[in-house]
């Protein structure tokens, strides 16, 4: 006796397999898109680089604020608003700066050499050392930055930055960036572009910006590749860190000072 | 020897109460600064690049140093006997408690204080501060423990040295986050911890005799002239002791031609910061206070004592403003044998110090924490049997002390 259950609905069948190859057809994409997207920011950074920076004060122009303008911009410290009742002499003082440009002068001979400023991003960072929550950290690619869901801004890496490379949000954001979010109460400092970084763009917003006005005095680069720009210019011209003497290895360097 | 006896402070009601009001009026206007601060951002503060870390530091850090000093009065019972060990171990409690609200709430975010205890960083001083801190506030929980009650009696030796070597640890840690800082030529210093430790003493032991030489006289309790006359001298050796540290502190940078401009600065053009030095730590808190109490006449006043005790304080205030304000404000060297001409971050353009002036929000967090210790004291005194009933020579003859196991065995 043949059981009418046994027998094999075709119709089902071809009805299974025509659903498994739309859901194929309409997910696959986006899981494959997703993927290939996700690359660069997925992979865990690696040590294989550390990046730098190269400034040759003999090409940064006196009055030239390029780099400063750029930096703002892309961070969106250009955003920052003066809070209502605020003197402008006190907001000066309080306002986050992540690059700043110095004209010093020798004592002894009188020259003038300008410079920007900026986190040094030190191999033995002081700022990272101190940090109580360990929210001052080094990335593995050699980038000093601040986790900010870990900053309590107590401020003790402002203290023991030798660069005054840091700032604190002293008030309320308005209309951050999504690449760069930033918070009233946390610590924050020049972190090398670390968006770009995750987008593999080979260079930082300062860099552009004085290439741009035709300076071409910071070269941003891999330090640890020998073949990149800025390891070839370290080769071929004299070059120092500033506070040599406090042995920090710092990823910016500087010619000409 | 007769038997101690401890008597909660009976001062009337009205004088009590009026005096907690007051305290919580403080600590009342403390509070909507903070919330003021916290709402608005750190730009109320007087506080900014270049000066981050202002007056409530100065109130805090105070508070924290004077509470391990406050707790050297139990330490050295065999110096002054354990009557006084109690007031001790309660203030050093209370000030620890008021010095770290006024940390707390300084914080860029202070809600997130759940993190500073969950998420450690072991290569900071401040990561073991937090362990320095709530340890020492348990220690010293258990010494007070030890001292009143007949069953924690036994182990008051024992808890005692721990709660001493633990003190150590914990003022040379507050030295240390300064003296570890290697950008600043102000600190950068490891002779910062021990005299962190000496200031600690000095400032412990200040605040303890004004609390006692108050409340005792509110009270009327006698004190003996003979405890007060060793109270009073040992605050001496301890004053004495800072201005050694700051002798050597500057001799040692002024040895170095690379600190010469820091020290020409703090020492004579700096302004606020020079008249801070001299005037508020040197003179007020150490010059002042050491001829008060050496003075063949004057010494033997209580009053006198009051006043050397309160300039002790004041001076320390003044210390601290030169230690943490003072040592920002100079301008980082970073490029030695230049002069910087130009800069739009105050970078010490032609040796400019950092600015700095404080604001009323920031003022009243620090009165804050003092209030918040003076509170806890109070009604410490007033509701437990901290204060001794008499130290009058004849209930406490200091000279029958022994250094035998057994002081120790018997309940303060």
């Amino acid at each position: 006796m043949k059981d009418d259950n046994d027998a094999i609905n075709s119709e089902r069948r071809t009805f299974l397999g025509v659903a498994a190859g739309i859901t194929a057809a309409a997910v696959a994409p986006g899981v494959i898109l997703h993927t290939v997207a996700a690359a660069p920011r997925a992979e865990p950074v690696t040590s294989d680089v550390r990046w730098g920076l190269l400034i040759d004060t003999a090409k940064c122009v006196d009055g030239c604020s390029a780099c400063v303008d750029a930096c703002n911009h892309e961070n969106g410290l250009n955003l920052q608003v003066m809070p209502a009742g605020e003197s402008p002499q006190k907001w000066e003082t309080q306002k986050a700066v992540w690059i700043r440009k110095i004209k010093l002068q020798d004592n002894q001979t009188g020259r003038v050499t300008t410079l920007p400023l900026m986190c040094q991003h030190c191999d033995d960072p002081p700022c990272v050392d101190v940090c109580p929550t360990g929210a001052s950290f080094k990335r593995a690619d050699g980038i000093v930055m601040v986790d900010r869901h870990l900053c309590i801004g107590c401020r003790y890496c402002m203290m023991a930055c030798p660069y005054k490379a840091r700032s604190f949000n002293h008030a309320e954001m308005h209309g951050q960036l999504t690449s760069v979010p930033r918070g009233k109460g946390c610590v924050e400092s020049c972190n090398l572009c670390v968006h770009r970084r995750d987008f593999e763009q080979e260079s930082t917003a300062c860099v552009d910006a004085c290439a741009a006005e035709g300076h071409h005095a910071i070269v941003f680069g891999d330090l640890k590749n020998p073949n990149s720009e800025i390891s070839q210019l370290l080769n071929a011209m004299p070059s120092r860190q500033i506070r040599e003497d406090l042995v920090l290895n710092t990823g910016v360097r500087y010619s000409g000072v | 020897m007769k038997r101690i006896v401890y008597r909660e402070w009976r001062i009337p009601p009205t004088q009590f109460w009026s005096l907690l009001g007051a305290l919580a009026a403080v600590v009342g206007m403390s509070t909507l600064a903070f919330g003021y601060m916290e709402h608005t951002g750190h730009w109320v503060s007087g506080m900014n690049s270049s000066v981050v870390w202002g007056t409530p530091h100065v109130f805090a850090v105070f508070l924290v140093i004077a509470a391990s000093g406050a707790l050297n009065i139990a330490s050295i019972g065999t110096v002054f006997h354990k009557p006084l060990g109690r007031l001790s171990g309660l203030l050093a409690v209370a000030m620890l408690m008021g010095g770290l609200l006024v940390l707390v709430m300084d914080l860029g975010r202070p809600e997130r204080l759940i993190v500073a205890m969950t998420s450690y960083n072991f290569s900071s001083i401040f990561a073991w501060n937090i362990f320095l801190y709530t340890g020492f506030m348990v220690i010293v929980i258990a010494y007070l423990w030890t001292m009143a009650d007949r069953q924690g009696a036994p182990f008051n030796y024992s808890v005692g040295v721990v709660a001493f070597l633990w003190r150590l640890a914990l003022t040379t840690g507050t030295g240390s986050i300064f003296g570890f800082l290697v950008s600043r030529q102000a600190y950068d210093a490891a002779v910062l911890a021990p005299m962190f430790v000496l200031l600690s003493f000095a400032y412990g032991l200040a605040i303890f005799m004004m609390v006692l030489l108050y409340s005792f006289g509110e009270d009327n309790r006698p004190i003996g002239p003979k405890i007060l006359r060793r109270l009073k001298n040992l605050l001496g050796v301890f004053v004495a002791g800072i201005l050694y540290f700051v002798l050597i502190y500057h001799l040692t940078n002024l040895y170095g031609a690379k600190n010469d401009s820091f020290e020409n600065w703090l020492l004579f053009n700096g302004g606020i910061h020079t008249f801070m030095f001299w005037i508020g730590w040197i003179l007020i808190g150490g010059l002042l206070p050491l001829g008060i109490i050496y003075h063949p006449e004057l010494s033997k006043e209580r009053n006198w004592i009051m006043a050397a005790c309160t300039l002790v304080v004041l001076g320390g205030l003044a210390a601290m403003y030169v230690i943490i304000i003072s040592s920002q404000a100079f301008p980082i060297q970073m490029f030695p044998s230049h002069t910087i001409i130009e800069s739009s971050f105050f970078d010490g353009v032609n040796g400019q110090p950092g600015p700095y002036t404080p604001t009323i929000p920031e003022v009243l967090l620090g009165f804050g924490g003092v209030a918040v210790a003076l509170i806890i004291t109070v009604v410490g005194v007033r509701v437990l049997q901290f204060l001794p009933e008499s130290l009058s020579d004849d209930v406490i003859p200091i000279d029958e002390e022994t250094l035998s196991e057994d002081a120790f065995a018997k309940p303060a």
